[in-house]
C-alpha cells in the first residue's frame, strides 16, 4: 500500500451514469491483486473514494477502474480529462483467494457496480487455465457493460430487473443452471449479497462488501461489520472487502 | 536553525505534531507510509476497560470541509491494547500518550492504573469529551464537578502527567478549563468533536446510523482555536490544540492562540503523510513569521 499520483490516461462512458477510467501507475500495477480497491482523494473532499480495480495491465503499466456517478465525488472524477493527476492510495484491502483457491471452474456473481473486480479476478483466472462461468445482473438495458469481455472469459448469462436485456429477473433466479463449478464469487449490492448466500449456502464463496470509510487502511474502526469471529468484527477495509461467505453477518 | 522542541507537563517533545486519538489507530497502519519516530508524540485510540464492539454503521459521513463519526469508542480493551499493540509503539523514540475512556469513574481510573502500570506509556489524554456514546464520555465533560471528580481520581491512580480532552459541546469553555486544572490535570486537549447531524435525502433520514455524530475537519478549526485562545489566560498548564489542523500555517495559528503542542486527526484520512509533512514544512513558517523556536509562537496572540 502506498500513496501516489496516478495519470488519467483515458476516460469513457461504459453505460448509464457509468465511467471508465485507465490510469497510468508505477506502484499499484506491480502490487494490485484482484478484489483490492484504490482510495482516491478529489479536490474539496475530506474523505477519500474507494473504488475497486477492474483490470490489471502490468505490461502497459495501467489499471483500470469502472465507476457508477453517484454523488458529488464521483461526478467530478467523470470530469476529468485524459491527462489529470489523481491522488490514489492502494493497492488497499484483502484481495480474492485466486491463486492458492485450487478451483477448477468459478461462478462469477456480480451486481450492478459490484461487477468491476470480477472482471479483474474473472481475467486471472481464465490465465490460469480455470473455467469462469459468469452471471450478472443489471437494473435495465442502459446499465449493462462488459457483457462482450465476460462472454469472452466464459459462458455469461445477464440478466436486468425490468427484462428490458437478457433475461428479466434476479441473479438468484438463475444460478441453479450453473453445476460444473466448485467455488463462487460474488460482488454487489447487500441485498444480493444476502440472497446469494443463502441460495448457495452448501458452495464454497467469496463476497466483497462495500461500507463507508474513513482512513481506508484500518485505523479507524469507521468500517466495521460483524463477524462470526472471537473479536465479533472484521473491518471491511483491511481484513475485507473480501470475505468468506459466512464469515461476516450480512 | 529552528527548535522545535516543546516541554510541556514534564515531556519533552522533539516537534509538537502528534496524530489525534482515533485517528491514527494504535501507529501500525500509519508506519506503512512513514517512520513514525519522526512524531513528536503519538496518541493512542480511545482504550476502555473492557472491548468495545462501538456503534452501527454507517460510522462516517462526509461535509462541507468536515466529516461526522460516530464510531461508539470501539477498541479491543485495555487489556488487549497493553498486550497487543503497546510493545510495536514501545518501539519508537516518540512521547506516548494513552487516551482513556469509561462509563464510569471506577473504569477511568481502572484503565490508567493499567496502562501507567506498563512503563510504556508516558501521559494520559483523560476522553472526557466523546459525544457518540449514551453513558459516560461526554456527561463527565459537560459538567465541571464531574470533570473535577473524574480527574482527581485518575490523577490519583497514576504517576503519569494526565491531559483532559475537553469538549466544545459546553456553553463555557473556560470553566471546564479552570475546573480540571483545579483537580490537578497536567494539561488540556482541546477540542473533540463537535455534535452534528446529516439527513441522507433518497432515505430522508439521518444518514449515520447513531443519528448523530462528532464533526472534525476544517469546518471546526476557527471554533477550536477560539476555545484554545479564550482558555489560555486563565489556566497555566499546557494544551495540546487540535481541529482541523492540515498544515505547518494551521500549526503555528493553534502556537499562537496558546497551543503548546497540536494533534492532528482528520487529514490524515486525506493525506497518511501529514504529520511528517507538517513536521518538516513547521520550520519554515515559524521562520516566515519570526519565530527561532516553538515556544516563542505560543499564546502570542494572546493579550494575557
Ligand atoms: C471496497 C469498495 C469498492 C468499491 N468499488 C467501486 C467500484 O468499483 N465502482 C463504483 O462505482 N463504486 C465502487 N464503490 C462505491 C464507491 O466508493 C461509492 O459509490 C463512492 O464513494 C460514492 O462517492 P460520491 O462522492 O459519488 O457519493 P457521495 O454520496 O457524495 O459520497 C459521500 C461519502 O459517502 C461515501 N460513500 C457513498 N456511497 C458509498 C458506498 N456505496 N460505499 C462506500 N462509501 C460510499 C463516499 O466515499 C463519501 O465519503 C466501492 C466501495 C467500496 C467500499
Ligand atoms: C474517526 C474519529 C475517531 C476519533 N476517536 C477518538 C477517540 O477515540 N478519543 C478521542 O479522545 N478523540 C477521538 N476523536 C477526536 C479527535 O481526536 C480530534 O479531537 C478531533 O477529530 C478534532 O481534530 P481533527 O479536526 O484534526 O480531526 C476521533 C475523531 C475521529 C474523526
Ligand atoms: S476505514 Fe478506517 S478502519 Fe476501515
Amino acid at each position: 500500500m502506498k500513496r501516489e499520483k496516478m495519470t488519467v490516461l483515458s476516460i469513457s462512458p461504459l453505460a448509464k451514469d457509468t465511467v471508465e477510467m485507465v490510469l497510468k501507475t508505477k506502484n499499484a500495477v506491480r502490487k494490485a491483486k484482484p478484489g483490492q480497491f484504490l482510495y482516491f482523494q478529489l479536490p474539496g473532499h475530506t474523505l477519500r473514494r474507494p473504488i475497486s480495480i477492474a483490470a490489471i495491465d502490468k505490461e502497459s503499466g495501467t489499471v483500470t477502474i469502472i465507476f457508477k456517478v453517484t454523488g458529488k465525488g464521483t461526478e467530478l472524477m467523470a470530469t476529468l480529462p485524459p491527462g489529470s493527476v489523481l491522488d490514489a492510495i492502494g493497492p488497499n484491502g484483502n484481495p480474492f483467494p485466486a491463486d492458492e483457491n485450487g478451483s477448477n471452474a468459478v461462478l462469477l456473481i456480480g451486481g450492478g457496480i459490484g461487477v468491476p473486480p470480477l472482471y479483474c479476478l474473472g481475467k486471472h483466472f481464465c490465465a490460469q487455465g480455470v473455467k469462469v462461468y459468469s452471471v450478472l445482473g443489471f437494473q435495465s438495458r442502459e446499465y449493462v457493460f462488459y457483457e462482450e469481455k465476460f462472454r469472452k472469459l466464459g459462458e455469461t448469462v445477464i440478466v436486468t430487473d425490468d427484462g428490458s436485456y437478457g433475461e428479466k429477473g434476479f441473479v438468484t433466479d438463475v444460478l441453479h443452471r450453473f453445476k460444473l463449478y466448485d467455488t463462487y464469487f460474488a460482488c454487489g449490492p447487500l441485498m444480493m449479497l444476502k440472497a446469494v448466500t443463502k441460495q448457495l449456502e452448501d458452495v464454497p464463496g467469496f463476497i466483497s462488501m462495500e461500507e463507508r470509510m474513513g482512513c481506508g487502511i484500518g485505523a479507524c474502526y469507521a468500517c466495521i461489520i460483524e463477524a462470526n469471529t472471537e473479536e465479533g468484527y472484521k473491518k471491511i477495509c483491511s481484513d475485507g472487502p473480501v470475505f468468506r461467505a459466512g464469515e461476516v453477518l450480512l | 536553525m529552528t527548535s522545535l522542541q516543546v516541554n510541556m507537563a514534564g515531556l519533552t517533545l522533539k516537534n509538537p505534531i502528534m496524530p489525534a486519538s482515533g485517528c491514527f489507530g494504535f501507529g501500525k497502519e500509519y508506519s506503512q507510509f512513514f517512520d513514525l519516530n519522526k512524531l513528536g508524540a503519538i496518541v493512542m485510540k480511545a482504550a476502555t476497560l473492557e472491548k468495545r464492539l462501538g456503534n452501527p454503521t454507517p460510522r462516517v459521513a462526509e461535509t462541507p470541509s468536515g466529516m461526522l463519526n460516530a464510531i461508539g469508542l470501539q477498541n479491543p480493551g485495555v487489556d488487549n491494547i497493553i498486550r497487543d499493540e503497546l510493545p510495536f509503539l514501545s518501539q519508537f523514540n516518540s512521547v506516548i500518550i494513552a487516551n482513556v475512556a469509561g462509563t464510569t469513574i471506577e473504569e477511568y481510573e481502572e484503565v490508567a492504573k493499567k496502562l501507567s502500570a506498563t512503563g510504556q506509556v508516558d501521559a494520559l489524554e483523560l476522553n472526557i469529551s466523546c459525544p457518540n456514546v449514551k453513558e459516560g464520555g461526554i456527561q463527565f465533560g459537560q459538567d465541571p464537578e464531574l470533570a473535577k471528580i473524574v480527574t482527581e481520581r485518575v490523577k490519583r491512580a497514576t504517576h503519569l502527567p494526565v491531559f483532559v480532552k475537553l469538549s466544545p459541546n459546553v456553553a463555557d469553555i473556560v470553566s471546564m478549563a479552570k475546573a480540571a486544572e483545579e483537580a490537578g490535570a497536567d494539561g488540556l486537549s482541546m477540542i473533540n468533536t463537535i455534535t452534528g447531524m446529516q439527513i441522507h435525502l433518497p432515505t430522508k433520514r439521518p444518514l449515520l446510523a447513531n443519528n448523530t455524530g462528532g464533526l472534525s475537519g476544517p469546518a471546526i478549526k476557527p471554533v477550536a482555536i477560539r476555545m484554545i485562545y479564550e482558555v489560555y489566560p486563565h489556566v497555566s498548564i499546557p494544551i495540546i490544540g487540535m481541529g482541523g489542523i492540515s498544515s505547518a500555517e494551521d500549526a503555528v495559528e493553534f502556537l499562537l492562540a496558546g497551543a503548546s503542542a497540536v494533534a492532528i486527526g482528520t487529514a490524515n484520512f486525506q493525506n497518511p503523510c501529514i504529520c511528517p509533512e507538517i513536521i518538516e514544512e513547521l520550520p519554515k513558517v515559524l521562520q516566515k513569521y519570526g519565530f527561532n523556536t516553538v515556544e516563542e509562537a505560543i499564546g502570542k496572540a494572546v493579550n494575557r
